[in-house]
């Protein structure tokens, strides 16, 4: 990592829900971690390890119950961050276009009509802006989404789970897209994915993370070829990669179910 | 083949239905003034028709009339309620108190107090029919997804943003549907105001007519009048549903052909 300052900075970030009745669900329990500019992190971990809730506190939806989240260029404005749920979340009664221009309309950004177009057409759905989200397959609803997380161009793009309700031919299809437009864009991206393939696959680094409460418990870079083609999910580089990942992971998860019973 | 039999199904059967009684009154003799055939009441309705359609356009109207304010007022007080907790719970046991108490019970109240016959029976038609459109609405307002929600927020939408680009679109089928119950509502409410308001002055709706007709016992008129009225009810939903699925044909399941 460079000794530049980072975009975001994590320091002992911790969330509690507070349940009904005094009873409380710890999420996150002090998570500290550098975004660098342009980084494409990945958070790994299994469901309910506090990841989506991570998500959530840097895109400001939440505030963390202890430790701060640092914007070292300056807290981001309204359009700043793109934001993808793990379902498409379109509005039903409004087409693609008018999905994909609802963040320009919120922002009140005079909304440049080619901005709008090459949004459309990073994710390859030219043909089908008119179209209303009920006549879409579930991939190309995801891709509606992330074009429109991506109108405002903004410096980061958050991602969670976006690709999990896929069938894999359309998962893969939708991980060299979002790869294309990373490089295009030169954004920051921070992913969430409880698949070791798709982390090491996509990311230039991963955070492996516990059950909850979600720490990090390791920091992985991923040396491989900065442009990634489909040949790469064969090779022997990516393999080992993945395999030790999982064993990461494997030692997570393990020391959950030797600590406590479930 | 099977779209046709669909259609002529419930039809067949009323026809049967209609055959069936006009056998029986016949056979059996039934007086008129008890139980009048099919086609005797047929025969009413054509003589009397100018007379009755005059009234029904008067019970059509204060029906119509009083829809109107339903929806309007019921807009109006779910978009108020939806905007805080506090203000819903403030507000709602009213609407509910309004709801549940007898428009007969109340009716009369009204009437004194206010100026017109017309207003009157159409405030009553209103109590009745406003509450459907109130609480659908209100369900509609908060039904918007989570994610979406957070997305408005995300990009710091004010309140009168996220009410119209978000809540309100999402509260629409929500609405439609409580349209359709207080379309219905306003015609029940209308004739109950003026089986209350009794004579009504010069202008009086089907609702009187039936009265009279029961006095009288003109009893093949009596069923005349109530056929209109049916026809009146089923007039009302078929244009409200035609209405709604005009309005989310585009996007909302309910509104498909096939639904599967």
């Amino acid at each position: 990592m460079s000794a530049a300052s980072p975009l975001l900075r994590l320091q002992g970030v911790t969330h509690l829900y507070g349940g009904g009745k005094g009873r409380t669900l710890l999420a996150l329990d002090g998570v500290s971690l550098d975004v660098g500019h342009g980084d494409f992190l990945s958070l790994l971990g299994p469901s309910g390890c506090g990841k989506s809730t991570l998500l959530r506190l840097i895109a400001g939806l939440e505030a963390p119950t202890g430790g701060a989240i640092a914007w070292p260029d300056g807290k981001p404005a309204p359009g700043d961050i793109g934001f993808v749920f793990q379902e498409p979340t379109l509005m039903p009664w409004a087409s693609v276009i008018d999905n994909v221009r609802l963040p320009l309309r919120l922002t009140g950004r005079g909304a440049p009509p080619a901005d709008l177009q090459a949004a459309l057409d990073l994710v390859g759905l030219r043909d089908f802006a008119t179209s209303y989200p009920r006549e879409l397959s579930g991939g190309m609803k995801m891709r509606a989404a992330l074009a429109r997380a991506l109108v405002t161009r903004p410096r980061l793009l958050l991602l969670d789970e976006p690709f999990a309700a896929l069938d894999e031919i359309t998962r893969f299809r939708l991980n060299e897209d979002l790869l294309r437009i990373w490089r295009e864009r030169r954004c920051t991206v921070i992913f969430v994915t409880h698949s070791v393939f798709e982390a090491t696959f996509l990311s230039q680094r991963v955070a492996v993370m516990s059950p909850r409460p979600g720490r990090i418990v390791a920091e992985e870079p991923i040396d491989l070829p900065a442009l990634r083609v489909s040949e790469l999910r064969t090779d022997a580089a990516y393999s080992a990669i993945c395999r030790k990942l999982s064993d990461r992971l494997a030692l997570a998860m393990g020391s959950e179910i030797g600590g406590e019973a479930p | 083949m099977k779209v046709l039999l669909d259609r002529l199904a419930p039809l067949a059967l009323g026809l049967v239905g209609l055959a069936l009684w006009e056998g029986l009154t016949r056979l059996y003799a039934v007086p008129v003034y008890v139980l009048p055939g099919p086609l005797l009441i047929a025969q009413t309705l054509w003589q009397d028709g100018a007379s009755l359609l005059g009234a029904l356009w008067i019970t059509l109207r204060i029906t119509g009339l009083a829809l109107l304010a339903a929806t309007l007022g019921g807009l109006f007080l779910a978009v108020v309620m939806a905007q805080s907790r506090l203000i819903e719970r403030s507000l709602f046991p009213y609407a509910v108190i309004a709801q549940v108490t007898p428009v007969v019970a109340i009716a009369p109240l009204i009437i004194i107090w206010a100026d017109n016959t017309t207003l009157a029976l159409v405030i009553c038609a209103w109590i009745v029919a406003f509450f459907p459109i109130v609480a659908a609405t209100m369900t509609g307002l908060n039904a918007a997804e989570k994610n979406l929600r957070d997305l408005f927020r995300l990009y710091g939408a004010g309140r009168w943003q996220t009410l119209r680009l978000l809540r309100a679109p999402a509260a629409l089928p929500y609405f439609l549907t409580g349209l359709r119950v207080s379309g219905g509502l306003s015609l029940v409410g209308a004739v109950v105001a003026e089986f209350v308001a009794g004579t009504g002055g010069a202008e009086t709706g089907l609702a009187f007519r039936i009265l009279e007709s029961g006095y009288r016992l003109q009893i093949p008129r009596l069923f005349a009048a109530l056929a209109l009225l049916a026809g009146a009810g089923i007039a009302i939903y078929v244009a409200l549903d035609l209405l709604s699925r005009l309005a989310l044909r585009r996007w909302h399941d309910t509104a498909l052909k096939d639904r599967g």
